[in-house]
């Protein structure tokens, strides 16, 4: 998956877990629990799916790295590249 | 009594197969109007039952139906058309002096079911089981989610009563008014049963699930040839007052609770005993000061399986024996058998009958079974009354729980 397919099945992702926000005008270096009302089950949710969507694994250690947008697709471009 | 002693309705919100206001589901019951409908279900196909229709984003975000159970959903809907419906001016109430006390049959059954099928889609892998499992299937939940979405900080918990959960719930209401424990209940039962597969799947088993080749025809108690059960979901919360209370703002008031009995029949799983009703009704009537020959209306809770209806039937002609003026009508004929929510949904469609004096039928008998034969059963159309002022209401379930309440019109 390219850098953008990556951002797009995050954003997917959301739209999904917090359907009601508008997603329009996110910020992608901005944490987006600054940008949304996001909790911690939200982010289990967002782990889940990956997890379902494409059989990747996060760690508990790694979930800082899903803070953002921008650092959610750093962190999943190795782990997704060959998809 | 002093009038902090006596507790009355002064709110209904409610959600039926054949309605989502008390106006709209009081009008179909007096039209005839069932609300029963064929409905897919997992492994089952097509089954007959009572689904509801309600807005469940008139009171929550997508994201809370998404997070909570349909059970949840029911519950807030109906408490705060319920709340709305009483004028209390919730915004200015005292949170922490609001109880919520809801029936149910069961819960968690939904998710549950949800959750095996979801990980055997994965090889039963457990990674793919739900964190959010457990918050919805913890047996609280449903007044849980109302208090969520109401900012409730009062007291919360579900009752669980079977087919007599709604009038649990109620009763509980009241008592809880009565210790003092509330200023204010919100009070009632609900139903989200016809989203598991499982429900069906054991009436089936049993031989209890109604059949018929059209759904507003198959919930049939009394008549002939009646062959079990349609289960439905639903929903209807009370809004409960201390009457000097109510009286002090002007509420409107829809009826004063002055009598209720719960008991047990002890004497088989699923099996009603005819006895331990009677002596539920008697006590009932005991405790509202009041004798069989008041009631006007009796709301039967008969559920279409042939045993069943005979045993209430049986109760009924040795409590209301020389009751020229009590009437007997049946609401699952129309919905269907709303579980938790059945004896709260039930007694509001009839509380309406204090201000027009009609008592509303119970339909689908077009041949009445001999043996639930009971002077004025109300079959088929309504019927005029020239007063209406008290009603009792049955409600009974499995593991022969049994319950009544009696409404008094003020």
């Amino acid at each position: 998956m390219t850098n953008d397919q990556i951002n797009q099945a995050i954003l997917q992702i959301i739209s999904v877990i917090a359907p009601d926000e508008d997603l329009s005008h996110l910020k992608s270096d901005v944490a987006l629990r600054e940008q949304l009302e996001l909790d911690s089950m939200d982010f289990l949710d967002i782990v889940m799916e990956l997890r379902k969507r494409y059989k990747v694994e996060v760690p508990e250690a790694d979930y800082g790295h899903l803070a953002s947008l921008d650092s959610c697709v750093a962190y999943l471009a190795p782990k997704l590249k060959d998809l | 009594m002093n009038n902090r002693r006596r507790i009355v309705i002064t709110g209904i919100g409610l959600t039926s197969p054949n309605g989502n206001t008390l106006a709209e589901y009081r009008a179909n019951l007096l039209k005839g109007v069932s609300g029963v409908v064929w409905f897919e279900t997992r492994y089952m196909g097509k089954v007959l039952a009572g689904v509801c229709n309600y807005d469940p984003l008139k009171y929550q975000l997508k994201k809370e139906v998404r997070r909570g159970t349909r059970a949840g959903s029911i519950a807030i809907y109906c408490a705060q058309e319920a709340m709305a419906d009483s004028t209390l001016g919730f915004p200015s109430l005292d949170k922490s002096r609001i109880g919520v006390y809801l029936g149910i049959t069961e819960h968690g059954n939904v998710e549950t079911e949800n959750e095996i099928y979801n990980i055997s889609q994965y090889n039963y892998d457990t990674k793919f089981w739900s964190h959010h499992h457990n918050p919805r299937t913890v047996a609280n939940s449903p007044a849980g989610e109302v208090t969520l979405n109401m900012g409730i900080t009062g007291p919360h918990y579900t009752i669980g009563a079977a087919c007599a959960a709604g009038n649990a719930g109620l009763i509980q209401g009241v008592q809880m008014l009565l210790l003092d424990e509330v200023d204010v209940a919100v009070a009632g039962g609900v139903s989200e049963s016809i989203h598991t597969f499982g429900i069906f799947a054991s009436f089936a088993s049993q031989g209890a699930l109604a059949s018929h080749a059209d759904p507003a025809r198959a919930s049939r108690p009394f008549d002939r040839d009646r062959n079990g059960i349609v289960c439905s979901e639903g929903g209807c919360v009370f809004v409960l007052e201390r009457l000097d209370h109510a009286e002090a703002r002007g509420a409107r008031i829809y009826g004063e609770i002055v009598g209720h009995h719960m008991n047990s029949d002890a004497s088989d799983f699923v099996l009603p005993n005819a006895q331990r009703h009677i002596e539920c009704m008697q006590a009932a009537l005991k405790r509202a000061g009041i004798g069989p020959q008041d009631i006007d209306i009796v709301s039967t809770h008969a559920t279409a399986t042939p045993l069943g209806d005979i045993q209430e039937c049986q109760a009924l002609r040795t409590v209301f024996a020389d009751c020229p003026k009590t009437h007997f009508n049946n609401t699952k004929s129309f919905i269907g058998h709303a579980m938790g929510a059945a004896g709260a949904l039930e007694l509001a469609g009839n509380l309406p009958s204090f201000d027009d004096g009609i008592v509303h039928p119970t339909i689908n008998v077009d041949h009445l079974d001999p043996q639930c034969e009971v002077p004025n059963l109300v079959l088929n159309s309504p019927q005029k009354l020239p007063r209406v002022d008290y009603i009792l209401n049955n409600s009974s379930g499995m593991l022969g729980i049994n319950s009544v309440v009696v409404v008094k019109r003020i």
